[in-house]
């Protein structure tokens, strides 16, 4: 061992990465560190949330005085090192790593669900042979079934042990393992054990390679096909940070998107597999006044007008909303409630909480609403029957809230500002006026810790759908409570102005990541 | 000693002076032979000087890759951790089996061994691995144990030094990579026996991630012989042309040659006479066609070469292979060296722990190649091909299977490239496939 040289920068480590100058924490390896220079290291096994294994061998680099290749992942940064990723040595190492991952490999790309996100056909593209040398029979397993949404295609599998290690240290139920040695190794499932961990998806994500895919998404869509948009999960109050991935205008996929102060690089199966109500095809398009006829369509300024004066008309208000609304259109239906006094109210749906225990403060909330936290700070209490008490003087506004209505009392007239019209409130609606869904909009929500997060629109609203925050803005107005911008940022912008727990925040510094709020003492965290 | 073979007389048994001695197995038997006193020494000496002693005799590992065994005792250090010591008794290493006849014979001079090793880096526990397969060597060792915990020479009080030492032995269940270091440690901890990603080294964090030392059977058999008699002495034994390389090896001997077994000779004993005075040679009628000195895992020597070679590290090496676990193996005129080389490359496939990709992929892949050219089946370009793969295998993966896998084939394919074409049949630029070939019949 040489005597270390002094840091060119206190604190920090220096060295040379493809000839770029890169300064990072002491401790971190060199495939973090070439990252901070915009060099990809390629590599298989190695994954930020997991322990290294150092077994695929494919970020094999150069490092000047060593006597070897050494494996990017399991190598820390040391003081004037200078590494050489792309040198002839490295890629020849690497192309010979590619090479053997392919010789039993069924080379089925045309039928896999990876194709277009797959790693080894990424880097075999990149640096691999154009041919094979390898002539004799291929290896053969069955697929397998590994319970909950997860399917094992041991054939493309190169055992990187990525969801061994998620199953054990992540999950920390462990359910697979490597069985069998050589090449007759497989990705196995302790006996009688299943995926069927709330958490246990994520080892799809976590598959560098076609081996582990959904069986909700199986054959569904080619990934170049996909439109993807930065968005938040809406099924807990944890806010996990996701990807909605669109084909042709309907969500096919949620992923998650890392964020290390909330969900680092996962999201459970509740999260994942809950998308298919914002494709619902039986949505409210048309804004609606009831007349003689009954419930007829009408245009937006008729209608925003009829709901107006039926609500400075009425004797008493109900704002009944749905804490899976945005933090934009919430501030606005406060507004409105409070101009005309209005009871205002929420129902939060509950399930089973399911900790992810490898990762600090992250679970499948109880809480089944992604903004209950903001919905409290704009004044809307949980209740649990909200229409209770109410009778023929009340009106009541259901913002997207009809699964909290389990029956209109007699004589309640129903301001339905929503994405579909429930058959039970359709008797009783006076006014409807269709609102996007998260997935058709811009907005934020607040998590259960506080944290200020934007989701942003990842398809097209249907027919004359308009986003939440210009509905309850045009309706805010039309009341005599203050007049509004139409973008959900000038909105934010609005609340930003007003409400102290946002202080200082925009769209632009909330960014994909968002940021905490500063809540005030005793507040719902 | 050449057990099953009386001694030789240019042998030097020291470690192996008790093979084919039943007494010796016991403990009355081996005190009255000396034994213990050793320990007994020792538990009332600083580890520091008895880590000095061994250093100063130039004692080496004796599994394979020759590292200074007082220089990996001095990286303990009293730091008030729990320190491990394991002894690695399982010998995989085809063609070798020196230490089933240390631990059939000698057991208390292992127990002696670890119980000496184990106050020397300062640790209270020694694990003994035996592979599986070692049923006799397991019960004997397990017996010595009783024996000494019985008579007060390990336990809380070993032998009145106030000191504790605990020994116990551990069953392998015949894993081949289990005889690696840290697989081993894996496998003791009851996990899957995989090699792990250095650092951390076994000294900083080692068995249950306490620092830990691993020798070999042998290696601390010898080391109770040396503070016996001295480093000089040690030194002594062995050639003093080569000071790097000290003290008595034990050679197994297997294969095409007339009396197989184990040799103790000093260190920088000619090969040439190790294998015709000392084994007698090939069988009546023969000659020797290829030599594997070290084990299975090192280069492949031609007789020629071994001509002038001396057995020690640096002797071997300058031969063009490597000392390894001193299993030497001998082929003759009748063998076949494809199929051989195609034998050693399908053990290194199926004891491939399926870690690091070149090894699982690239094991498996030379094991087909050579058993298609075996058959008949091969190609001229087959020959290039095993050698690129065998460049791919070696230097790349986090333990030496797979380099241990390519080394015999490059080896050969540079020796006995002869006999592989041989058996490609001419002018063929392709495999045959038969389903092919009938389809466009």
């Amino acid at each position: 061992m040489t005597a270390p040289a002094a840091p060119a920068n206190p604190g920090m480590v220096t060295l040379t990465i493809e000839g770029r100058e890169v300064i990072v924490p002491p401790g971190t390896n060199l495939i973090e560190a070439a990252k901070t220079a915009g060099v990809l290291i390629p590599h298989y096994c190695y994954h930020p949330s997991l322990p290294v294994a150092g077994v695929c061998r494919m970020c094999l680099v150069e490092v000047e005085k060593f006597p070897k290749l050494t494996p990017a992942c399991a190598t820390t940064v040391g003081e004037g090192q200078i590494v050489h990723v792309h040198s002839a040595k490295a890629r020849e190492a690497r192309k010979g790593v590619l090479e053997f991952l392919l010789i039993n490999h069924p080379l089925d790309c045309p039928i896999c669900d990876q194709a277009g996100e797959c790693e080894l056909q990424d880097y075999t593209f990149a640096e691999g042979r154009k041919d094979s040398r390898y002539m004799e029979p291929k290896r053969f397993n069955p697929m397998e079934d590994f319970g909950g949404d997860v399917l094992y295609v041991p054939n493309r599998c190169i055992l990187c042990t990525r969801c061994v290690r998620f199953m054990d240290v992540v999950a920390k139920e462990s359910v697979l393992n490597v069985s069998e040695r050589g090449d007759r190794a497989y990705i196995g499932k302790f006996e009688g054990a299943d995926l069927t961990h709330a958490w246990a998806s994520n080892v799809v994500d976590l598959c560098p390679v076609g081996a582990l895919l959904s069986k909700d998404f199986l054959n569904k869509a080619r990934a170049w096909e996909l439109d993807r948009a930065a968005s938040i999960c809406p099924s807990c109050s944890q806010g996990c940070n996701v990807m909605l991935e669109t084909r042709d205008n309907v969500v096919v996929r949620i992923r998650p998107r890392p964020n290390a102060s909330v969900n680092q690089h996962f999201a459970c199966d509740v999260g994942r597999l809950n998308y298919r109500w914002i494709n619902r095809r039986d949505r409210l398009e048309y804004p609606q006044v009831r007349s003689s006829q009954g419930l007829v369509t009408t245009s937006w300024s008729e209608a925003v007008k009829a709901a107006a004066s039926a609500i400075t008309a009425a004797a008493r208000v109900t704002v009944l909303v749905s804490p899976a609304l945005s933090n934009e259109a919430l501030y606005l239906l406060g507004r409105i409630a409070s101009h005309v006094s209005a009871t205002a109210v929420m129902t939060i749906a509950r399930g089973p909480e399911a900790p992810l225990p490898g990762v600090k403060d992250l679970s499948l909330r109880a809480e089944r609403a992604p903004n209950h936290t903001g919905a409290e700070l704009f004044g809307f209490t949980d209740v649990i029957s909200p229409t209770a008490g109410l009778g023929s003087n009340d009106l009541l506004i259901v913002a997207d809230a009809a699964a909290s209505v389990s029956a209109v009392p007699d004589g309640v007239r129903v301001i339905v500002i929503g994405t579909v019209l429930d058959d039970m409130l359709k008797g009783a609606t006076i006014v409807a006026l269709p609102v996007c869904n998260f997935a058709e909009e811009d907005g934020t929500f607040m998590n259960l810790r506080g944290r200020v997060q934007r989701f942003q629109q990842s398809k097209a609203p249907p027919a004359q759908v308009r986003p939440t925050y210009r509905v309850f803005g045009e309706v805010a107005a039309a009341i005599g409570a203050g007049s509004y911008p139409a973008l959900a940022s000038d909105v934010f912008a609005t609340i930003v102005a007003t409400v102290p727990a946002f202080a200082g925040m925009t769209y632009r510094t909330l960014g994909l990541q968002g940021a905490p709020a500063t809540l005030p003492a005793g507040a719902a965290v | 000693m050449g057990y099953p073979h009386p001694s030789h007389s240019r042998e030097t048994p020291v470690i192996s002076k008790y093979f084919g001695d039943p007494e010796a197995r016991t403990l009355a038997g081996w005190q009255k032979r000396g034994g213990y006193e050793v320990l007994k020494q020792a538990l009332s000496t600083d580890p520091v000087e008895v880590q000095n002693v061994v250093k100063d005799s130039g004692l080496r590992g004796r599994g394979g890759a020759g590292f200074p065994t007082g220089v990996k005792w001095s990286f303990m250090k009293p730091d008030g951790k729990t320190h491990y010591l394991c002894i690695n008794g399982d010998e995989s290493e085809p063609g070798t089996f020196k230490d089933r006849e240390l631990m059939r014979w000698t057991p208390h001079q292992l127990v002696e061994g670890a119980a000496v090793a184990a106050h020397a880096i300062y640790a209270e526990t020694a694990y003994i691995y035996i592979r599986g397969e070692y049923t006799e060597p397991i019960a004997r060792v397990s017996e010595a144990i009783r024996e000494a915990y019985a008579a007060g020479i390990l336990g809380a009080n070993a032998m009145g030094s106030g000191k504790r030492v605990d020994v116990h032995v551990h069953k392998g269940a015949g894993a081949y990579i289990c005889g690696e270091e840290t697989a081993l440690m894996n496998s003791l901890e009851g996990r899957r026996g995989n090699p792990r990603i250095k650092p951390p080294f076994p000294a900083v964090a080692g068995l249950f991630a306490q620092p830990t030392t691993i020798n070999n059977v042998e290696t601390v058999c010898a080391a109770i012989h040396v503070l016996r008699n001295g480093a000089d002495w040690y030194k002594s034994l062995s050639s003093p042309t080569n000071p790097k390389s000290t003290g008595t090896k034990l050679f197994s001997v297997c294969g095409n040659v007339a009396r197989p077994g184990n040799y103790e000779v000093g260190m920088g004993f000619p090969m040439k006479d190790f294998l015709w005075e000392l084994c007698g040679g090939p069988p009546a009628g023969r000659a020797f066609k290829a030599i594997i000195p070290g084990g299975s895992s090192v280069p492949i020597l031609t007789p020629e070469e071994c001509e002038a070679a001396v057995m020690d590290y640096e002797g071997i090496q300058a031969a063009g292979s490597l000392l390894g676990s001193g299993g030497v193996i001998c082929f003759d005129d009748s063998q076949d060296m494809v199929r051989q080389i195609a034998r050693l490359a399908r053990f290194y496939a199926h004891e491939s722990c399926a870690q690091c990709t070149q090894c699982r992929e690239g094991t498996a892949w030379t094991t087909k190649i050579l058993e298609r050219i075996r058959d008949g089946q091969g190609t001229m370009k087959d020959l290039d091909t095993l050698l690129e793969i065998a460049d791919n295998m070696t230097g790349k993966t986090i333990c030496v299977l797979s380099d241990s896998c390519a080394t015999p084939v490059v080896s050969g394919l540079k020796k006995f490239r002869h006999e592989f074409e041989a058996k490609i049949p001419k002018n063929r630029s392709s495999v045959m496939i038969p389903s092919l070939s009938t389809a466009a019949a």
